[in-house]
């Protein structure tokens, strides 16, 4: 254990040593951790963005769809409703028209009855004329009396 | 083991603890310890030029599995200056705590080298004293200590200004009163005289015995058939504990290194 110039060579070594690590080791791994922590961090702070990102998504997704359903449902219930009105319409129109063509028809039946009495009082004045004419084939000037027998068939 | 001469105890122990010396001038100071200065300079050279290698081709991407054992064995290192050291610690005492661990670390690791195989070795190039393990040696653990302590030094000269180092020299820990003066300095003195006595002897010691231990237990091998098996065994043993005693060292080492640098960098 003597003390020697050793020392002093080792000091300029030791001086060296940490020089060329103070230079040459430390700062490019320190830059390469720091760039890589960096860009770690990057990525999480993307990460947890998109997370976010989609959570939005998918409740604006969702609004859309609960809005769609809601339409849908309303656009359901309208249509229900206009079928049931339009039915209804269609009741009220037929019940109408039926009523009409009934109306039409009684009249027509009545005009029928009318006619066909006319035609019977003009058959029945007839027959009666002819029946009176044969009665009274001689007594009676056909064209004499024609006025008379006019007014009596339009009596009957 | 000495070739030549008659192998004893002794002759032994000596030969392992002689360091392989050359003067380069007049008197004991102006010699040095090839070995001491050969073996630093290559676990230096071989394990922060490890690491220059890794972080040259360092990528910030996705990293290999050699960048990430790289980058684990900093980000310790950082991580323990940064709960001590409240500064701009990239500027220079976390990259200083990194060379003082690693090369610490690698230079007390070379006493898991089997000590007598590596002899052998020297000896077949002509190497008959030579010391494996820089750190076994109380001038490298000086050397560190006191450029950690020059550093200390100038570090509190240049974040507290000549005046307000002195100051606190002066007025701290106890007041500023003139009569605690004289303690105060006499405290600081002590502070400062033990701080690198403490931090070098603590590695050189712990390094140092951990040699002897492997030295007795080779010795013990060559004593006959018991000796090898229970040498050979505690050898194992004792070289697994090493790991640990070297690798506690090494971050002993550099945690006093980081806080007697912090400690410098904030004043009382």
């Amino acid at each position: 254990m003597n003390i020697n110039f050793t020392l002093i060579s080792q000091a300029m070594a030791f001086a060296i040593f940490i020089w060329f690590t103070v230079r040459f080791v430390w700062p490019p791994l320190m830059r390469a951790i720091e760039n890589r922590q960096k860009t770690i961090a990057d990525g999480l702070a993307a990460g947890e963005r998109g997370k976010r990102e989609l959570e939005l998504a998918s409740q604006r997704s969702g609004d859309v769809v609960r809005e769609a359903k809601q339409r849908a449902s309303d656009i359901i219930a309208q249509a229900e409703k206009r079928a049931a009105e339009i039915l209804d319409e269609a009741k009220v129109a037929a019940r109408e028209e039926g009523g009409r063509i009934l109306v039409g028809a009684k009249a027509e039946v009545e005009q029928e009855v009318f006619r066909a009495k006319e035609v019977l009082r003009q058959q029945v004045a007839d027959l009666a004329l002819a029946g009176a004419a044969k009665i009274l084939r001689r007594e009676v000037d056909e064209k004499a009396h024609a006025e008379l027998l006019a007014s009596l068939k339009a009596e009957l | 083991m000495a070739s030549g001469t008659e192998l004893t105890p002794t002759s032994y122990m000596a030969h392992h603890l002689t360091n392989l010396t050359s003067s380069i001038g007049e008197g004991e100071f102006w010699t040095l310890h090839v070995d001491t200065l050969v073996m630093a300079a290559l676990t230096g050279i071989i394990s922060l030029g490890f690491l220059w290698w890794v972080v040259r081709g360092a990528t910030s991407g996705v990293p290999s599995k050699r960048q990430a054992f790289v980058e684990l064995a900093i980000e310790f290192i950082d991580n323990q200056v940064k709960s001590t050291f409240h500064g701009d610690r990239h500027a220079f005492v976390a990259p200083a705590a990194l060379t003082v661990f690693v090369w610490v670390f690698m230079m007390s690791a070379m006493d898991f080298l089997p000590i007598d195989i590596m002899a052998k070795g020297y000896e077949l190039v002509g190497l008959h004293n030579w010391r494996s393990v820089p750190t076994a040696d109380v001038n490298t653990t000086f050397a560190l200590a006191l450029s950690v302590w020059f550093l200390m030094i100038f570090f509190n000269m240049k974040v507290k200004g000549v005046g307000g180092w002195i100051h606190e020299l002066v007025c701290s820990p106890f007041g500023k009163n003139p009569l605690l003066w004289p303690i105060n300095i006499l405290f600081n003195l002590v502070e400062y005289i033990s701080k690198p006595l403490s931090h070098s002897l603590r590695l050189y010691g712990n390094i140092y015995a951990g040699e002897i231990i492997f030295l007795l237990l080779g010795m013990w091998a060559a004593t006959g058939l018991a000796g090898t098996f229970f040498g050979t065994l505690l050898n194992a043993g004792w070289a697994i504990f090493h790991i640990l005693i070297v690798t506690l060292q090494a971050f002993i080492f550099m945690m006093l290194t980081v806080v007697y640098l912090s400690m410098a960098h904030e004043s009382h």
